[in-house]
């Protein structure tokens, strides 16, 4: 059983391409939320996650360090490096922690969109 | 079946808890009677009551563990009498208790030779908690020390002397040589000169004839006429066993005292046992513990039944003697026809060893170790196992250098191997253990009791326990992570070859996938160490750990403390002054640190560049509190004001500061210089700690604070300035080219083949030839040195990167909340 976004929300537009260090992370502001948003260069791929650590609740994922286990893509929390997939938001150090909310990201030319749905919409296939 | 055992010391101990092993399969009473206020406790450790430890830490058990296994035991109760034909005994209060068999663990007392004046005040023995007691209350009034005997026990009171504060203290041994059952000649005089350099004073072959004094002992009168003031005197001539009770009643004693046994440790009445120090086997006294408690081991199993022999014990011990190592196994001294002995010593460093092989080269009978007993545990299995002795046996007491693999000797030895003598535990029981999982030292000591007793074994455990792991293929490889399959020495050399200088590079050329959050720090890190490169350059920013990327160090909240250099502790009234407005300005909490500079806490991620663009305009620059760096060179205010001062320690703790700022290593490095030897600088505490001498300046490498404390050790002494800049160099490049990474340089050493040694000789005497690339190395990434901070304030895509929304740069975090207390804010605490 795995789960994936159904993109029907809103697609908004985040930031330039070129604002995104590459291989790192930074903060989205979309409303009263925080998105963090990744940018992995090598493989050009986009990931965005909430930026809330579920562990002590710290906004600091987008300022944590980017990386893959077993080529699974990952952050790992500034605070107390704990890592969570950025494909799914489960956490990957501690099977008890809770998992991340995650958002589609897309990119059109040189800008970076992402897709939150007013209420997130899940479902399972 | 009821055992009553008379003495609650060691062995009688012991007794106990081999009886109560086996009292399930058949039921018990035992009954024990000792005449000291206390349960037993561990007496070879008697010494550490002077560097606190209380009376009980010292404990075997505590008294609950008596009631809890249903001994009834009288303390301060001796029994004066046993009446054989009832099988009965009687102790001073007046309990008669019955007896199925009875167990004599009397132990021994202190022997005082025949002289005249040896009940005066002031003269004590040691043995007891007691005794110390009444020494260290005596203590105060006495200003010089004599302790009559120079074996170990000797040895350990003049150290206890010497903590009592009574620095000028002798030992007086009557025979031509200190420890004179133990270590040889030529070994001795390594050790008295080793112990003299340790303040102690030493006079052998003098006879004490008479304590002189009225009341109280002012001093000692030899043989020889000669006169030694003292007015604390300690006696511990040897030992002599407590006999009285078994001569009382009729038991076979030898002529020199000691209750006769037979290899079960019967007496001559085949319903008593004599074990430990009272018993006399084979015309010995053992004074020491392992052989009491393998005694213990044999009367408790013959009691029930089981057949085990006492056929003797090798007397191999290994002690710190004040700081020294002295070691003596197997047959330390056979007759020159009988072996052949190779000996190796150093008197510049004061170690001495010797061993001595059978004369066909085939086997080790046993030797000595002075100043470094390193080797003692293999030496000792090797002659108790009758191991075949290599081709080049001295390798035995060398050590083959540079490729040796830490703890191979081990794997050689037998399962039978017996590690821990005191506990009677095998090799082959400790690698059960860390095959059923138990992988730590804490869990095999634990599960297997071995190394708990005198800790000797200790090592050798460790290494059985890195052995076993190895063998199962558990830690092959000392891999960074599953990104690069080599080591950290590895990566670095490899990068620095092929001249690599962004973390992509590296991934592209030794690694694989995306990296992660422990090769990105350590790859990030050498590369700052090789070339010193504005670490937020070519894309290595998001390689940094968080703390580097943003140049300042992630606070509870999400907020971020500042930390300028204050080198050496030394400021201006003026720039306080400047710290004091930033910090109001931008409503930062202000600290002072542990390393002599004030830390500001609380700032916005986007008020970093502003406070820092403030902070430079005033002179200051980064302290790098946030990196695996240099932090600060602490020091004493030195020779410029203090009454003491030898040299001016800020000026050099200000250069040292300024020479190595920015230096990245594999984890943070502190320091500092104290200017003179009262250490008001603390820095024997420090990855390299600096103490002005009469001559120059001594360095001390290696200390570290935190959950680890460690002292730093003496590299070099009385260098000039330049000299121990040089070796600083070349010390803190070899750390930082060699260690694995998050190691700090104690940690490093205690890992280091050779230790101290072998990196003397690579720092001071240049075994490997390579100092000059070392300090080249260190030259590089001085003259590289800028200010990160300047660099980021100077350039506004750098600056860019220091806010918290990306697509809102002028906003602050809005959940970053604070409290306040005492006057200034907290972080708001987390859940
Ligand atoms: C300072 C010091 C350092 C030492 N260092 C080492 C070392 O490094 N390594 C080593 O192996 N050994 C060392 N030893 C020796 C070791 O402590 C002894 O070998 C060991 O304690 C012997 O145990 P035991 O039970 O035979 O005697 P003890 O521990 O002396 O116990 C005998 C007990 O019996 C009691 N007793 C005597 N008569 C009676 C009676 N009639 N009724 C009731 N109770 C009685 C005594 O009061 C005493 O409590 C050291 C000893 C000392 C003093
Ligand atoms: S270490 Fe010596 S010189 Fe420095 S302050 Fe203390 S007493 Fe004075
Ligand atoms: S707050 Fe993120 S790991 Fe603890």
């Amino acid at each position: 059983m795995s789960t994936t976004h159904t993109t029907t929300g809103t697609w908004f537009f985040a930031c330039k391409t070129t604002d995104v260090p590459t291989n790192g992370g930074v903060c989205v502001k979309y409303n009263d939320e925080q998105i963090a948003l990744f940018f992995f260069a090598r493989r050009n791929e986009w990931y965005a996650t909430q930026n809330l650590c579920p562990h002590r609740r710290q906004m600091a994922l987008s300022r944590g360090m980017t990386g893959t286990v077993q080529d699974e893509p990952k952050v790992a929390c500034p605070f107390h490096k704990k890592t969570f997939s950025l494909k799914d938001g489960r956490c990957l150090s501690d099977e008890h922690e809770c998992s991340l909310t995650t958002y589609p990201v897309k990119i059109v030319d040189d800008r970076v969109y992402i897709n939150v749905a007013e209420i997130p919409v899940m479902a399972e296939v | 079946m009821k055992v009553v055992v008379i003495g609650n010391g060691m062995v009688g101990y012991k007794c106990c808890e081999k009886l109560i092993a086996r009292s399930a399969s058949s039921p018990l009473e035992l009954v024990v009677f000792g005449e000291e206020p206390r349960p037993a406790y561990d007496r070879v450790h008697l010494t550490s009551w002077f560097d606190g430890k209380t009376a009980n830490d010292l404990l075997l058990a505590p008294l609950s563990w008596y009631t809890d296994n249903g001994i009834r035991l009288h303390l301060g109760d001796p029994v004066m009498q046993i009446d054989r034909t009832h099988k009965t005994v009687t102790s001073y209060k007046g309990i008669t208790e019955p007896y199925d068999y009875l167990v004599i663990a009397t132990g021994s007392a202190a022997f005082v030779p025949p002289v005249p004046g040896m009940d005066k005040k002031g003269v004590f023995i040691y043995r007891t908690i007691e005794d110390l007691e009444m020494m260290k209350a005596y203590a105060p009034q006495a200003s010089c020390g004599a302790v009559i005997g120079g074996g170990l026990l000797g040895l350990e009171a003049a150290k206890a002397l010497l903590d009592l504060g009574i620095s000028n203290t002798h030992v007086i041994e009557f025979s031509p040589r200190l420890m004179p059952r133990q270590i040889d000649e030529q070994g001795a005089a390594i050790l008295q000169h080793k112990l003299h350099q340790l303040g102690l004073k030493i006079l052998t072959g003098k006879n004490t004839r008479e304590v002189m004094g009225n009341e109280a002992v002012t001093g000692l009168q030899f043989a020889d006429d000669t006169i030694l003031p003292a007015d604390i005197v300690v006696v511990s001539a040897g030992i002599k066993p407590r006999d009285e009770l078994a001569k009382a009643c009729g038991l076979a004693t030898g002529p020199r005292g000691g209750i006769i046994v037979n290899e079960q440790l019967q007496t001559s009445d085949p319903f008593i046992y004599a074990v430990g120090e009272c018993a006399l086997h084979n015309n010995m006294i053992y004074g020491l513990v392992a052989p009491g408690y393998e005694m213990a081991e044999v009367a408790i199993s013959h009691m029930c039944s089981d057949h085990k022999a006492f056929t003797g014990f090798d007397m191999s011990t290994k002690l710190k003697l004040i700081g020294v190592d002295v070691a003596s196994f197997g047959d330390p001294f056979p007759a020159p026809d009988t072996c052949h002995s190779i000996v190796f010593e150093d008197k510049y460093k004061g170690t001495y060893k010797r061993i001595n092989i059978t004369p066909d080269g085939q086997f080790l009978l046993g030797g000595i170790l002075i100043g470094d007993a390193a080797a003692y545990n293999l030496l000792l299995q090797t002659a108790r196992n009758k191991m075949v002795l290599p081709a080049n046996p001295e390798e035995l007491l060398l050590g083959s250098r540079g490729t040796a693999d830490n703890g191979a000797g081990v794997t050689a030895l037998p399962d039978e191997a017996m590690i821990c003598s005191c506990e009677n535990v095998s090799k082959g029981t400790i690698c059960q253990a860390v095959t059923d999982g138990h992988e730590t030292l804490d869990d095999v000591k634990k599960c297997t009791k071995a190394g708990t007793c005198c800790g000797g074994c200790t090592p050798m455990v460790k290494d059985l326990i890195t052995a076993t792991m190895k063998a199962q293929g558990k830690y092959i490889r000392n891999v960074v992570c599953e990104h690069f399959a080599y080591s950290r020495q590895e990566m670095l050399d490899l990068i620095k070859l092929k001249s690599l200088r962004s973390f992509d590079e590296v991934l592209d050329h030794y690694g694989s996938g995306e990296g992660c959050e422990v090769c990105k720090p350590v790859v990030a890190s050498i590369l700052a160490s090789l070339w010193n490169d504005m670490i937020l350059d070519k894309g290595n920013d998001t390689a940094q750990d968080s703390n580097d990327r943003y140049l300042a160090n992630i606070q509870k909240g999400g907020t971020y403390s500042v930390v300028p250099r204050i080198p050496g502790g030394e400021i201006t009234p003026e720039k306080l002054i400047v710290i004091g407005e930033i910090a109001t300005k931008y409503n930062l909490y202000t600290k002072i640190t542990g390393g002599q500079r004030i830390d500001l806490f609380g700032a916005h991620l986007s008020d970093l560049p502003d406070i820092w663009e403030e902070l430079i305009a005033a002179g200051f620059e980064s302290g790098h509190a946030y990196g695996k760096a240099l932090r600060t060179v602490k020091s004493c205010v030195g020779s410029t004001w203090c009454r003491f001062g030898l040299h001016d320690s800020v000026s050099f703790a200000i250069q040292i500061e300024e020479r190595y700022r920015g230096l990245r290593a594999p984890h943070k490095i502190k320091s500092a210089v104290s200017g003179c030897i009262r250490e008001c600088a603390e820095a024997q505490s420090k990855d390299f700690g600096i103490i002005a001498t009469e001559k120059g300046w001594n360095l001390y490498v290696c200390g570290n604070g935190g959950s680890k404390p460690q002292h730093a050790q003496l590299l070099a002494a009385d260098l000039d300035s330049d000299t121990c800049i040089r070796y600083i160099d070349r010390f803190l490049m070899f750390y930082i080219k060699t260690a694995d990474p998050l190691t700090r340089t104690a940690t490093w050493l205690n890992k280091l083949d050779g230790g101290m040694d072998y990196l003397r000789n690579v720092v001071v005497n240049d075994s490997l030839g390579i100092a000059e690339q070392l300090e080249a190395a260190m030259q590089l990434l001085v003259d590289n040195y800028k200010c990160e901070w300047r660099e980021v304030v100077e350039n506004p895509e750098l600056r860019k990167r220091f806010s918290h929304f990306v697509n809102a740069p002028a906003d602050k975090d809005p959940t970053v909340k604070f409290e306040t207390m005492r006057a200034q804010k907290k972080a708001a605490e987390w859940k």
